[in-house]
């Protein structure tokens, strides 16, 4: 099978993906208490029997359940992810308007937790038992045993209180609004901690993993090869181990993304900020159902996108994923 | 003619929890340009631990604490870490048994092998990879220009083996140190590569360190032979002379294991069942101070229990062996 080909049934495999979420997300909206109609007009702000009969015309209620899927399938296909009567705005554009602060928590938790993850895991393997070493399992164990509502609250604690240096709350300061590079740099600071939070239980397992797989790569056969040719010790890492051991960390990131999205959902919580994990805590207390379907199906798009990513990442990493044609 | 390599009096010791054990004791031999001398024995008898000790790979806790080795004159033993990369993959190379995980599965087989030109020839990407070609063809690989580019895992045994040689081959080193290469292939293949390294050696000059269980192989192309048992040489000579009459009762007993096949004769005729020698080597921190065979040897007697190791000393021209008691060869 050729790679293009490959990358093809990878896509609509997605796509299939995509479709049973959507297709679950209508049996879940089917599910939730009530009828639909008096969902919606109780959200509206109760209604008389004649507005409930309109409601439900009007939503395509009286039809059929196949009708009312296909429907709502059309609608999603379309990016109609309904409205939502409590922000009294279209959930997709809800949506929009808040991903960009989750993209930019949840990417740069995820940045920093590989790229401190595996450097802490290189240094611990190259003496697997000096006193670096034991440190970083130690620093693991510690990272990976605290909670991130936890470590959230103590960082707050921390800067806060005792040492006020960054701010703990909002993703800008909203007293003086900044523009250009003074607005990066503050929306850089407000960052800190919340991706400090997010990514530091990911250094941790990060590094433990990384570490392991050094070790393996460092005692492989081919590492022997490549000091057999006189390379110095920064290549025999950095080239021929570097590259074996990162795959299982690509697995492992690939696997653990919508869990550091569900971790955003806690920690955009205690930070206040203004991103899709804090719409979900909102909209999860409203009863705000489009709205949580809506975050549901992006999230489940991210996912499906993100081990896109890492098989795309897997291929470039590894020869042998690659499409085998014989030499 | 000086030698290439030669060992002298090298004693490797593991530095473990309970003490220092002794892992090669004062061992010795030498090695000429273009000649090969075999490194036979059992496992554990140290044969690998002499190739990494020469090239300075030793295993953490393995550390020499005596003896010289100089290649080309040069005490490499003593030489500084930066010198001895210098000369690995350049002056000095080796070949691993274990062809299929002895090459790293994510670069390409050309990229692998031009690593060690462009390290110490200084040569381009481009230059590099021409001559990556040229040892692929060298090497006899078919469709050489399309290997270069596959990886590992698109190559069999016997081409990644041969790969190997070519990569260690590629700086035209003084001395190649192949440890078993043939143990992974298949016997048909075994012959080839034998019969590769042979020609490669007769065409550069190299000298060769082979080590091998295979006594077929060292009866074709070992010079020298220096047989090891548990950290020491306790035969060594010339190939032919060892061969035809084994002087120490463990070589006798290695050539014993060793199926003869004679072209015309029944397969159980002559020698009748294959012997074997009864027993194990001794394991790391359990030699004792006499000699290490006594206790699996036919002909030990109270001298042999009494007495240290007894040393290697001279038996005939160019051959020496370390028994109190050695066959003696009236033919």
């Amino acid at each position: 099978m050729t790679g293009l080909r490959r990358l093809g049934a990878t896509a609509a495999n997605a796509a299939g993906l995509l479709l049973a979420v959507v297709v679950l997300n209508f049996l879940l909206i089917q599910a939730a208490p009530g009828d639909p109609a008096q969902v919606i007009a109780g959200e509206m702000g109760g209604a008389s029997p004649e507005i409930m009969a309109e409601i439900r015309t009007r939503y395509g209620l009286d039809r059929s359940l196949p009708e009312q899927l296909a429907t709502y399938v059309g609608k999603v296909a379309r990016g109609d992810l309904g409205y939502s009567f409590f922000f009294n705005e279209p959930v997709s554009r809800l949506i929009l308007g808040r991903l960009p602060a989750t993209a930019l928590l949840v990417l740069s938790s995820l940045g920093l937790a590989v790229l401190a993850g595996a450097g802490l895991g290189i240094l611990g393997a190259r003496k697997p038992n000096g006193l670096l070493s034991h440190a970083v399992s130690l620093v693991a164990i510690a990272g990976n045993a605290a909670p991130v509502f936890w470590t959230g609250l103590m960082l707050l604690v921390v800067f806060a209180s005792l040492w006020p240096v960054l701010p703990v709350a909002g993703m800008e300061d909203v007293a003086t609004p900044r523009h250009g590079i003074a607005h990066g740099l503050d929306v850089a600071q407000h960052l800190v901690l919340p991706a400090l939070t997010l990514g530091i239980v990911y250094v941790a397992q990060y590094s433990r993993l990384m570490r392991a797989s050094m070790i393996d790569a460092l005692n492989a056969d081919y590492v022997r090869t490549a000091r057999a040719k006189g390379l110095p010790e920064r290549i025999v890492i950095g080239k021929h181990a570097l590259r074996n051991a990162l795959i299982p960390l690509v697995t492992m990131v690939g696997l653990q993304f919508g869990q550091l999205f569900a971790g955003a959902i806690l920690v955009e919580t205690v930070f206040a900020w203004p991103g899709l994990g804090r719409l979900t805590f909102d909209s999860i207390l409203r009863r705000d159902y489009p709205t949580l379907l809506g975050i549901l199906f992006c999230s489940a798009l991210l996912v499906i996108a993100a081990n896109l990513v890492t098989d795309l990442l897997y291929r470039l990493i590894d020869p042998r994923i690659r499409a085998g044609r014989p030499a | 003619m000086a030698p290439v390599l030669a060992v002298e009096d090298l004693t490797v010791t593991l530095t473990q929890p309970g003490g220092p054990v002794p892992v090669l004791e004062r061992l010795s031999f030498s090695v000429e340009a273009g000649r090969t001398i075999a490194l036979v024995g059992e496992s554990g008898c140290g044969k690998s631990m002499t190739a990494l000790a020469i090239m300075g790979l030793m295993p953490e806790g393995f550390a020499r604490t005596d003896g010289r080795i100089r290649l080309a004159g040069e005490d490499i033993a003593a030489a500084q870490p930066s010198r001895l990369r210098a000369l690995r993959g350049s002056a000095l190379s080796m070949i691993f048994q274990e062809p299929m995980t002895a090459l790293n599965p994510v670069y390409t087989v050309g990229d692998q092998i031009a690593e060690a030109l462009r390290l110490h020839q200084r040569l381009g990407r481009r230059a590099a990879l021409e001559r990556a070609l040229a040892m692929l063809r060298a090497v006899q690989i078919p469709a050489a220009e399309r290997r270069l580019h596959a990886y590992p895992h698109q190559l069999s045994g016997g081409m990644r083996q041969r790969v190997m040689i070519a990569m260690a081959l590629a700086c035209r080193p003084k001395l190649l140190i192949a440890d078993e290469p043939t143990t992974a292939l298949d016997v048909t293949v075994q012959a080839q590569v034998f019969d590769l390294l042979k020609a490669l050696q007769d065409e550069m000059g190299t000298a060769i360190v082979l080590i091998t269980h295979d006594l077929g192989a060292v009866a074709d192309i070992a010079d020298t032979v220096a047989v090891l048992y548990a950290g020491r040489c306790i035969e060594q000579g010339n190939t032919r002379s060892v061969m035809r009459a084994p002087q120490h009762p463990y070589t006798r007993g290695l050539m014993g294991c060793t199926p003869h096949l004679r072209l015309g004769a029944s397969a159980d005729a002559g020698t009748g069942p294959l012997r074997e020698i009864p027993g194990l080597v001794p394991p790391l921190g359990r030699r004792p101070a006499i000699c290490a065979f006594a206790d699996r040897c036919g002909r030990a007697d109270a001298t042999c229990l009494d007495n240290p190791q007894p040393p290697l000393s001279e038996a005939g021209p160019s051959r020496a062996v370390a028994c109190w008691h050695p066959e003696a060869h009236t033919a």
